[in-house]
């Protein structure tokens, strides 16, 4: 009954079993990429198509026509059956189930169709003013750069803090080593929704509330990072740190010309797990930036949604802009992440 | 171009430090320079994480609204009491504290579903992922893609989807069903934020199981299909055995991030309608940091009893974690 799910393919060609495993795949497909290829589509959309229902899957935007005598522009019709069949008018106004029209080239006449014989006028319409308002009403640029700031910065010192301790910790024998590991171990049992409230105490008392700071510091001493980098570092044989010790180098110079360099894959897996969780990490910017000119993109995307005034149509092209970034990354480095993960066992 | 810049910088970095690192090491000696090398992540875990883990404690057993807390008079176990004054532990409305039994009894439900079926959906996927399928590697990163993305921005996708206009909406009418305003009925939303909370971890897990599967020798496989053992027998009998403690590992993993669930469910219906997807985290932010007046004791307080939970999951994590390295 469950057989198909460890089917093997080649053996009876392509039967039952595979079809059953396709299908669940292109659901999951579905599923998983359909929702975001809709918000991409619909960041296209004009602002009046957004306000369309049922939606219209292409961003085709209705067409709307300036009339001598009306100040709002109105929506075009063309008119499929009744006495008006085939003509291409104005709505001016709908009463019940039917519409008062009007033909542009003769604005004095009003026509009366029922909305049942009527169809609206689309073209295919790319709202880019959706991205080009986000950048110059939105400041999108200055929550892109916090964010951005707030990533880099807390990247390498991460990975700069990290990979030293897990250094001293894999190369030395000194007494405590195994405490101070057990120490930093035990901290994974701490996860840091815990503390919020004393963390607020001790960045408040240092002054870096509403500061990138008071984002960077607290994330800066990853449990998951020191042990990863440890483990890696552990392969590394004594012999080589030993040869160059030899030629006079210093300690520093045997962590950074040889040890890093040679943890470099260990390295890359910890720089795209904290470029990851500081790009999209909320809940503690939510707590530390409370005005707006401080603001991550997470957050100013979710203050905009909150504001009932906050078009769909800058929403949407702002969410897009947000996922990009992230997008491209693994598109470019799919395989290193997935291999990453799968080893170490962090997200 | 880039990379000479990268290497520079890097070299750079290198000179910037050297003298000062060769006088702290001529200053500790060789057997103690271990300690520098320690002191900048030691320093940080310290005032970050260890700190707040004792004034958390501070907190929970002082009153009033100040952070500073020399302006915070002592009130002993008074916040716990209040949290866990009720006359019936299952009835939220019979509790001092009836919101945050609420978000209680939300995050046990929450944490019963979403692990359950998260779990059920990652392993069903990871098995079909482990047939020898053609675009495997495409199918992985399209199931592994959403737990990239932020929350903040998977809450937005959904909730734009299931806005009352939205085309989920619009499906359902043209299909000839009614609407529904998804996001503002209590049972709905709550199905919804589990939902949106699976679509968005579950990748990750799927991930780990299909490395757990591809760890399974296949020479187990060949024998039995000599035995002429049916393909469901093999399932029961070898792949799922041989995957348990990797289950295990994912099982105690996604109990202890779903008890800690907060971001996406809060950009997606703010822990409503009512109270219907206030989870814990939610409860301990709202009573801490967005309503006035600050509660920070009893954040505190609340903080310190979810702790304790998870403590005890950490706990039970660490066991399994150290039983499957010890049957590898």
């Amino acid at each position: 009954m469950f057989g198909w799910l460890i089917g093997r393919r080649g053996r009876h060609g392509f039967d039952l079993t595979d079809w059953m495993a396709f299908g669940f795949l292109g659901l999951g497909v579905f599923l998983m990429l359909g929702p975001v290829l809709w918000l991409v589509l619909s960041s296209f959309k004009t602002e009046a198509a957004l306000q369309e229902y049922p939606p219209k899957f292409l961003p085709l935007a209705p067409i709307e026509r300036m009339v001598e005598g009306f100040d709002q522009p109105l929506q075009m019709f063309t008119v499929t059956a009744g006495e008006h069949a085939g003509r291409e008018l104005a709505q001016v106004r709908r009463i019940g189930l039917n519409a008062q029209m009007v033909d542009p080239a003769n604005p004095s006449e009003r026509l009366n169709v029922a909305i049942s014989d009527r169809e609206p006028l689309r073209e295919f319409g790319i709202a880019t003013e959706n991205y080009t308002d986000v950048f110059s009403r939105f400041n999108f640029m200055l929550y892109f750069w916090n964010s951005t700031f707030i990533t880099v910065v807390a990247t390498i010192l991460t990975v700069l803090f990290n990979s030293m301790a897990a250094f001293a910790l894999a190369k030395y024998k000194f007494t405590g080593r195994n405490a101070v590991f057990v120490l930093i171990i035990a901290t994974l049992m701490i996860p840091p929704t815990i503390t919020l409230v004393p963390l607020f105490l001790v960045i408040s008392e240092m002054g870096m509330v509403n500061s990138h700071w008071g984002v960077i510091w607290p994330a800066i001493a990853t449990p998951t990072g020191v042990f990863l980098l440890r483990q890696y570092m552990l392969t590394i044989p004594d012999d080589l740190l030993d040869a160059a010790r030899m030629d006079n180098a210093s300690e520093w110079k045997v962590y950074w010309k040889i040890v890093l360099p040679l943890s470099a894959p260990a390295l890359a897996v910890l720089v795209i797990f904290s470029v990851m969780w500081r790009w999209n990490e909320f809940l503690w910017p939510l707590i530390v930036l409370n005005r707006s000119e401080v603001f991550t993109l997470q957050l100013a995307l979710n203050s905009f949604q909150g504001e009932l005034q906050t078009s769909w149509s800058n929403l949407l092209a702002m969410t897009v802009l947000t996922l990009l970034p992230i997008t491209i990354v693994f598109a470019f480095l799919q395989k290193y992440i997935t291999q990453g993960i799968a080893q170490s066992g962090v997200k | 171009m880039l990379k000479t810049a990268a290497v520079q910088a890097y070299e750079g970095a290198f000179n910037l430090l050297e003298r000062p690192m060769l006088a702290l090491q001529k200053l500790f000696g060789q057997s103690r320079v271990a300690w520098v090398f320690l002191l900048p992540n030691l320093v940080i875990f310290g005032l970050f994480t260890f700190l707040p883990i004792i004034l958390n404690f501070v907190f929970a057993t002082t009153g009033g609204d100040r952070i500073i807390l020399a302006d915070r008079p002592f009130v002993g176990t008074e916040h716990f009491a209040s949290l866990l004054d009720c006359e019936s532990y299952f009835d939220p409305n019979s509790c001092h504290r009836d919101l945050f039994w609420r978000a209680v009894g939300n995050t046990g439900w929450f944490v019963l579903m979403q692990v359950g079926f998260m779990i059920l959906f990652s392993l069903i996927t990871a098995l079909i992922l482990n047939r020898d399928i053609v675009l495997r590697g495409f199918f992985r990163a399209v199931f592994f893609y959403p737990v990239l993305l932020s929350p903040v921005v998977v809450a937005l996708i959904w909730k734009w989807i299931l806005q009352r206009n939205g085309v989920l909406n619009a499906g359902l009418e043209g299909a000839g069903f009614g609407t529904i305003n998804w996001l503002l009925e209590a049972d709905w939303a709550f199905f919804w934020v589990v939902f949106v909370s699976i679509w968005c971890n579950m990748g990750f897990y799927v991930l780990i199981l299909l490395a757990g599967l591809q760890s399974i020798p296949s020479d187990v496989y060949e024998a039995a299909e000599m035995d002429g053992t049916p393909r469901w027998r093999q399932l029961w009998r070898i792949t799922l055995p041989l995957l348990m403690p990797t289950m295990l590992v994912v099982m105690v993993l996604s109990v202890i991030r779903a008890v800690q669930a907060f971001d996406e469910i809060y950009v997606l219906t703010g822990g409503g309608p009512g109270s219907a997807t206030t989870l814990l985290i939610q409860y301990i932010y709202d009573v801490g940091f967005s309503t006035r007046p600050r509660l920070y004791g009893l954040a505190a307080a609340a903080s310190l009893l979810m702790a304790g939970v998870l403590f005890v999951l950490t706990i039970i994590q660490l066991a399994a974690t150290r039983k499957q390295s010890g049957d590898n």
